[in-house]
């Protein structure tokens, strides 16, 4: 089955960019013809020569970026995307939402549909849609969510998975926490899960994990694709007798119980270290994976971070409320392991009840998938898809900065201009203050 | 790719538009060994064959046949415009963009705004379509002009409206040059405050510099110059300096002055017209500077302006550079940002800086830097990888920030001062059209703009609480 990838913005197509090429090669290494073949088909089309093209879309309202995209894929060697698969105007949205979603989208939401369509109608089957952009900027998050909600009544029955990368505190768009807002609350309703990246945390794990001195754009993006690439690769299902999954998006949001209140999944993995030093470490499952249980309920992205201090609640506090707790509570988790002996981990830390809010049951709040392919290199490697409370202070930090900023109206006027009115943003806050308030009840 | 087109009206407004237009080609020159027509040069210039009949434009790619400036040059004179005819920089324009009359508008706003404003419409109207018509994608209008005589304030702002009129999407960045106290033109009060009222209701972005702010800093930098200590030595290739280096030769009193004016533009523009790795679009200007329509005056400030750093520099001067576009000496009007309030701030900086480099000094500005409570992290970046000629790199800060008000207050008391005695009204009032509520709406236009920023003033120093949000009953 074949997953079609949607690039939006800057963002989007960057990071697009750098998924497939992760992808690509890890495809490419593997002699195992089954993993390969699967992967490859998966992601990519393959021409008459025995090319390997990318089933993406790429849209930006400015034609730069994309050009600069398709020229790097085009110099791998390796893949390429495909010649007409893209849009793009003259113009950018000028990190106005509004302008993205209320002008740009419905105009040329027809072009996009239909080169969505022409990937769709090359996949023998379509495992679903996934779209990639920034929240902060005004094409990717404005036009994205407006393309997603559209996508959403072309193909009812697909699923549609939303990559958002989440801005840096402070220092490139003013009005983020507004588009931010806007966005979330707009994809919420049309999409089946919503894989979140932050920028400051992938960004200490380039410094701090990597030890990259000067950090550009490009090594946050590889980080992002590492983890994208280590859940979207096939892998093995409890079920799947030895044949891998057909259905990587379906499963994922199965998976993780994504409910329509409860769908910001987050994502760690371990180890991640200077590709020098990978060829020289080794690794054991129990002890990989000691430290992403306590990553998981101490909600620390990085091994380096952990609290050890954060211990699961007793009994007799699970019925206090756990507000101001450090401890992370989950609703559903899925754990992805790949590489040697994978077969012998064992997982059983993290089907403890404690772990996990009483409306599932262990078993069915906990699932994983295994692969015995090494991936990107490292020997032994293991990422988990949360779906908790560890996104709940980022989110309840971005929401509480765009509504002091609304108490002034300031800004407003920008979005008016193209038809996003005061109620619009009403609405918006008032739907993520009931996210806030759900994750809170886990 | 993006085109700009700038309109440039009065005495002033062509004066610091040819310095633009000058140090713009230099610019471009220095970047663009191979004499292709690139799309950076296509932001600002057309490349024309002269051979074809139709006069029609080249595309991108081809080689630099003949550069003509996107824009428009009006004056109710013929000086200046006759000068640039037979200047250097004649080859840059073509007779069709330019639009005179004989008589000025005799330092009065009316006659520019109301009989000329009139009588010209069409075909100002006119040029600036065909100007627009070359534009593959037009995006910004930048209106340069003074404030204090009659063509550049009056007919100005009248241009201004038309822009309005009839490119409502196509962002207007005006650059207004105000008079100072001791200013030759008595009637400037008037024509400043009676423009004011037109840029606040119809301009995206106003860039208000100040003369007396001007000769201040070129003052300080001959002054440099003449007790040179060693290491602070004035290179005089530098873009800064006057002439040198550029296409004309002989200096005019405003050159230097309007040279840093010019700088300013070329700083605003260049990440329009050159790859970076953090780009600003000319829109995103407006979107993060302006939290309230009317507030939309950007104070520039600018560096290097005295110390004109060596090639290789080391990192204690780049972070100098960030300092020194926080303090009084290094703004274009008489101002200090650092004692009023921050609403938001751009910094635009070119050359060799990172990420990191931003983000290293703006933690390190951030604590003696007072913002407004909603927007404590009211900072926007852009990073252009082409230098300015003759340095390792620049800095371009736009403040909004209510260290405007002093400016504003000043003008509106030497107009006071004039208005009670009604001197020199009769000159306004005889123009047909004008009439006396031009004055009165314009002086409470500009009252309550100023209390606007008393308004937000007061907030400053004040713990604001957090907007109570809202609770979610379950
Ligand atoms: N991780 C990552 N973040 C990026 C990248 N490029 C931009 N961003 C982030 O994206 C946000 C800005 O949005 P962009 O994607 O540049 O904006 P856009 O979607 O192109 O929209 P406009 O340019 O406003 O029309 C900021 O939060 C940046 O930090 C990238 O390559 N990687
Ligand atoms: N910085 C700077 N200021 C100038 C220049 N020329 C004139 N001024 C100032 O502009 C104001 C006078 O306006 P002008 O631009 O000369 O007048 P105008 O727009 O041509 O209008 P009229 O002459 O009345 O038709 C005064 O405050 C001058 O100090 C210049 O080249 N540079
Ligand atoms: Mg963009
Ligand atoms: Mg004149």
């Amino acid at each position: 089955m074949s997953v079609v990838t949607v690039q939006l913005g800057q963002c989007g197509n960057q990071v697009g960019h750098e998924l497939f090429d992760v992808i690509c090669s890890d495809a490419l290494e593997d002699q195992r013809k089954g993993y390969s073949t699967a992967s490859c088909e998966r992601f990519f089309h393959q021409t008459a020569h025995g090319e390997l093209v990318a089933r993406a879309v790429l849209v930006d309202m400015e034609p730069k970026v994309i050009n600069q995209t398709i020229c790097r894929s085009a110099k791998s060697g390796r893949w390429r995307y495909g010649e007409t698969s893209h849009f793009s105007q003259k113009q950018g949205c000028g990190n106005n939402w509004a302008h993205g979603f209320c002008v740009h989208g419905p105009r040329h939401r027809d072009v996009v549909e239909e080169l969505v369509r022409r990937e769709v109608e090359r996949c023998d089957r379509l495992a679903g849609l996934m779209a990639m952009m920034s929240v902060a900027g005004g094409t990717g998050s404005g036009v994205g969510a407006y393309i997603t909600r559209y996508l959403r009544d072309v193909y009812p029955k697909s699923f549609i998975l939303n990559h958002l990368t989440w801005p840096y505190g402070t220092g490139e768009v003013i009005v983020q926490n507004y588009n931010s807002v806007l966005t979330l609350a707009h994809l919420y309703h049309h999409s089946d899960a919503i894989l979140v990246h932050e920028n400051d945390t992938v960004h200490r794990i380039c410094s701090q994990l990597l030890n990259i001195k000067h950090i550009s754009f490009t090594d946050v993006n590889r980080v992002i694709a590492h983890q994208l690439g280590s859940i979207l690769q096939p892998a093995l299902t409890t079920d799947s007798n030895g044949i891998y999954s057909r259905n990587p998006l379906g499963e994922l949001v199965g998976s993780l119980a994504c409910h329509p209140e409860y769908k910001l999944l987050s994502v760690s993995t371990i180890p991640q270290m200077p590709s020098s030093s990978i060829a020289y470490s080794t690794f054991s499952w129990p002890g990989l994976l000691k430290h992403l249980r306590q990553m998981l309920i101490s909600n620390s992205k990085m091994e380096e971070c952990i609290d050890w201090q954060v211990q699961l609640p007793s009994a007799s506090e699970r019925t206090r409320t756990l507000l101001g707790s450090s401890f992370n509570t989950s609703l559903a988790n899925l754990l992805i392991l790949r590489g040697k002996d994978v077969y012998s981990a064992e997982t059983g830390s993290f089907e403890d009840p404690a772990l996990y809010s009483s409306w599932l049951s262990p078993e069915e709040a906990f699932n994983v998938w295994k692969s015995p392919v090494i991936f990107n290199k490292y020997e032994k490697s293991a990422t988990l898809v949360s779906n908790s409370k560890a996104l709940l202070r980022p989110l309840d930090n971005m929401l509480g900065k765009a509504w002091n900023m609304f108490a002034s109206r300031a800004y407003i006027h920008q979005y008016v201009k193209f038809g996003i009115s005061e109620e619009d943003f009403l609405d918006s806050f008032t739907f993520l203050e009931q996210v806030i308030s759900s994750y809170n009840q886990l | 790719m993006t085109q700009s087109v700038v309109v440039q009206v009065g005495q002033c407004g062509n004066q610091v538009g040819c310095r633009f237009w000058d140090l713009a080609l230099r610019e471009h020159a220095h970047v663009n060994k191979k004499g292709v027509y690139d799309e950076a040069l296509s932001s600002f210039f057309r490349n024309v064959d002269l051979r074809r009949n139709d006069g029609g434009s080249c595309g991108v790619g081809g080689k630099i046949e003949n550069l003509k400036a996107r824009a428009v040059l009006v004056d109710m004179e013929e000086g200046v415009v006759n000068e640039i005819l037979q200047g250097p920089l004649r080859e840059v324009f073509d007779s069709t963009q330019f639009l005179t009359d004989v008589s000025g508008s005799g330092n009065n706003w009316a006659v520019g705004h109301m009989t000329y404003g009139s009588a010209y419409r069409e075909q100002i109207v006119d040029k600036l379509r065909k100007t627009a018509e070359h534009c593959d994608c037009l995006q910004c209008f930048f209106l340069i002009h003074s404030m204090g005589g009659g063509t550049g304030s009056g007919l100005g702002t009248r241009v201004l409206s038309m822009l309005e009129e009839e490119f409502p999407e196509v962002c207007r960045i005006v650059t207004s040059i105000y008079p100072s106290a001791e200013d030759d033109v008595i009637t400037s009060p008037y024509n400043s405050i009676l423009a004011m009222k037109e840029l606040t209701e119809h301009a995206d972005c106003v860039l208000p510099i100040e003369n007396q702010a001007l000769v201040h800093i070129v003052n300080k930098i001959k002054h440099m110059s003449h007790c040179g200590k060693p290491g602070s030595v004035i290179k005089t290739d530098t873009t800064v300096m006057s002439g040198q280096g550029g296409l004309s030769r002989a200096e005019k009193p405003f050159d230097t002055m309007n040279n840093i004016v010019a700088n300013l533009l070329l700083n605003i523009t260049s990440s329009a017209r050159f790859e970076g790795s953090l780009n600003m679009d000319l829109n995103e200007i407006a979107m993060n500077l302006v939290p309230f329509p009317r507030m939309h005056y950007l104070v520039p400030s600018l560096t290097p302006l005295y110390t004109l750093a060596d090639v290789s520099v080391p990192p204690r001067r780049l972070d100098q550079m960030f300092s020194d576009a926080f303090s009084k000496d290094h703004q274009l009007i008489r101002a200090d940002p650092k004692h009023s309030l921050y609403l938001a701030c751009a910094l635009m900086v070119r050359g060799n800086v990172q990420v990191s480099d931003l983000r290293r000094n703006i933690e390190r500005l951030k604590p003696s830097l007072p913002f407004v409570s909603w927007n404590q992290e009211g900072w926007k970046t852009s990073l252009c990888s082409v230098p300015p000629v003759g340095h390792s790199h620049s800095l371009l800060a736009l403040a909004n920030n209510t260290c405007v008000k002093p400016t504003f207050i000043g003008l509106r008391e030497r107009f006071t001062k004039l208005y009670r005695k009604k001197a020199h009204l009769h000159h306004y009032l005889h123009v047909d059209g004008m009439e006396q509520s031009y004055f009165t709406e314009a002086v409470s236009c500009l009252n309550s703009l100023i209390e606007e920023y008393d308004h937000l003033d007061a907030t400053k120093g004040r713990l604001m609480p957090d907007a109570p949000r809202f609770s979610i009953a379950r």
